[in-house]
């Protein structure tokens, strides 16, 4: 398949269940709603080390939000309920209760319920209030700048984790142009997430290592500058590659992410520099859930 | 199926006990069997054909016309359905209340929603002493659902209070939210003497300045984020409270009851 002189492969994604969730930070303006959830989703670029992998989903109108003021949904997912619930709970602690004005509520309200406020609560050394409204339990936690707001719970559903495609150029900066291009087109698309810095990674890994204590590393394959050192899958015009990773609640939701991406990755086209659009996967057998690149752009 | 239509012959002469007719009592009956059914008025058993008019057959709303204050215990335990009472409703309107919802377009007697669980009630007219409270020794009042008054309610409104709004549009009498463990009243009017007596917790929302007790302590001004949500949450019900104009953020926040646990708070509307 070639769109646009772009060379589409064969091949898939291979992707994972993960358990997600979403929570909605508001604040008195869009610039310390953000400030905050950037501290939030800060160092969660992958479960490898990270403990989960979240970002920003996008930004809410006043309209969209619980308390009618500007808003961010982030979004973060982890191989297991336990840990994710772990992770939100910190990063809503240290992240969101210490941000200026910020209060905090539940981006998902059906799903298994898992704390936001409800332990955090415990900040307010008894001088925390509860309020119950409309069926939904907030904690008033005073603090310095007035009160901070958090809703006791949010839900946490099932989700896929490792969507992913590879874009593969003639040069470094026309690889990046490529990739800026697809995920503003992505962050248009509810219910996903790239988690990777910008939404791009340009270290892409394989399964295992040479060394025993390292679970995953560099995927030569796909170094350019390997290309005559090992088994390479670069032909020689390929001077950079650079990935993007989706997390998403459904696989339609992966699905319309990844479409939209390559598209806009493939409307640069050839003459940009675009030369091939691979995907990275692990044969097969690891990931239940296969996002074949032809499929998705037919 | 139209509404089971229950309409009053005559004013009673003795106090009349309507617990037996909560819907939740009536779905397996025919309307034979309702008719048949007696409550206790005084010292007598009269049957319900014998106090009542009886149309319609749908036994899950229930429609009680021509109703007078001297009958108590409507909707009590109720759990599930309707009842719109068309007059008066005596004491104990909706104690104990489960789920469903209950409206009465008169005035009600002491001790409506007393220890009510859920559930929605609304009064057009005034409620009397005890609303959404306790029974007398026992320590819990309402611990949960939402009361709407539009008119005034008696003393001791919401007195040892644990869950739950009690909306109320007209004036509080004494001891409003007096010995409240949590919940939320909200009061247009004015407010009696002695406003949050020994409370623990709890919120006591006013539109207009109260004569507070030497132990409730100012904290000053504050924008409050949950207030939004909180009037947010009263836009689907048929009242005042549910006006925009009507909500705010900004209020004075005092807490006490200092000679109790403390943790309760009046906020005044600025």
């Amino acid at each position: 398949m070639i769109i646009n002189g772009v060379s589409i492969d064969a091949t898939f994604a291979e992707a994972f269940p993960m358990k997600a969730t979403r929570a909605i930070i508001t604040a008195q303006n869009e610039k310390w709603a953000m400030i905050s959830a950037q501290a939030m989703t800060g160092f969660a670029t992958s479960v490898i080390a990270c403990g989960c992998e979240g970002a920003i989903e996008r930004v809410l109108d006043p309209s969209e939000t619980p308390d009618g003021r500007p808003g961010v949904a982030v979004m973060f997912f982890a191989m297991g309920g336990k840990g994710l619930a772990k992770q939100l709970e910190t990063r809503a602690g240290q992240c969101v209760l210490t941000s200026p004005t910020s209060a905090l509520f539940a981006g998902i309200d059906g799903g298994i319920r898992i704390p936001l406020g409800k332990n955090l609560r415990y900040f307010g050394d008894g001088f925390q209030i509860s309020k119950l409204i409309s069926g939904k339990r907030y904690w008033r936690i005073p603090v310095m700048d007035g009160e901070f707001l958090a809703e006791a719970t949010t839900g946490q559903v099932d989700g896929i984790g490792g969507g992913n495609f590879l874009v593969l150029a003639e040069s470094q900066p026309q690889a990046l142009l490529a990739c800026e291009a697809a995920i503003e087109e992505m962050r248009k698309i509810p219910n996903v997430i790239m988690p990777f810095p910008g939404g791009v990674v340009r270290s892409g890994s394989k399964v295992g290592s040479k060394y025993k204590t390292l679970g995953a590393s560099t995927n030569d394959a796909f170094c350019p500058t390997l290309k005559g050192a090992t088994r390479s899958d670069l032909s020689p015009e390929i001077e950079s590659v650079m990935e993007i990773v989706i997390d998403g609640l459904t696989k339609e939701d992966i699905d319309k992410a990844m479409r939209v991406g390559i598209q806009a990755v493939c409307d640069l086209g050839a003459e940009n520099g675009i030369k091939r659009i691979s995907a990275g996967n692990y044969g097969g057998k690891l990931g239940p859930f296969h996002f074949h690149l032809q499929e998705i752009m037919a | 199926m139209s509404a089971l239509t229950l309409t009053l012959k005559n004013a009673p002469e003795q106090r009349i006990d309507m617990s037996a007719l909560s819907c939740h009592l009536l779905k397996t009956l025919s309307i034979t069997d309702i008719a048949a059914l007696t409550l206790q008025s005084g010292k007598r058993k009269l049957r319900v054909d014998e106090l009542f008019t009886i149309e319609g057959s749908d036994s899950q709303q229930l429609v009680i016309k021509n109703s007078h204050e001297k009958l108590d215990f409507i909707g009590k335990d109720l759990d599930g359905g309707s009842i719109s009472v068309e007059g008066d409703a005596g004491a104990y309107l909706a104690m104990g209340m489960k789920a469903g919802d209950i409206k009465v377009s008169g005035n009600v007697g002491l001790y409506a929603a007393c220890e009510m669980k859920k559930g929605y009630l609304e009064i057009s007219g005034n409620a009397g002493d005890f609303l959404g409270a306790a029974l007398p020794g026992n320590k819990m009042g309402m611990k949960g659902g939402t009361i709407l008054v539009k008119g005034d309610v008696g003393q001791r409104a919401g007195d040892h209070m644990r869950r739950g709004n009690i909306l109320i549009e007209g004036n509080a009498g004494d001891y409003c939210g007096s010995r409240m463990t949590a919940g939320t009243i909200a009061v247009m009017g004015q407010t009696g003497r002695y406003l949050g007596y020994a409370m623990r917790r709890g919120t006591l929302l006013l539109w207009n300045q109260p004569q507070l007790s030497a132990s409730f302590n100012d904290c000053g001004a504050h924008t409050l984020a949950f207030l939004p949500i909180l009037f947010a949450s009263f836009r689907s019900l048929n009242t005042k409270f549910a006006d925009v104009a009507q909500s705010f953020n900004r209020v004075q926040r005092y807490a006490g009851d200092m000679s109790e646990m403390g943790r309760g708070e009046v906020l005044v509307k600025l």
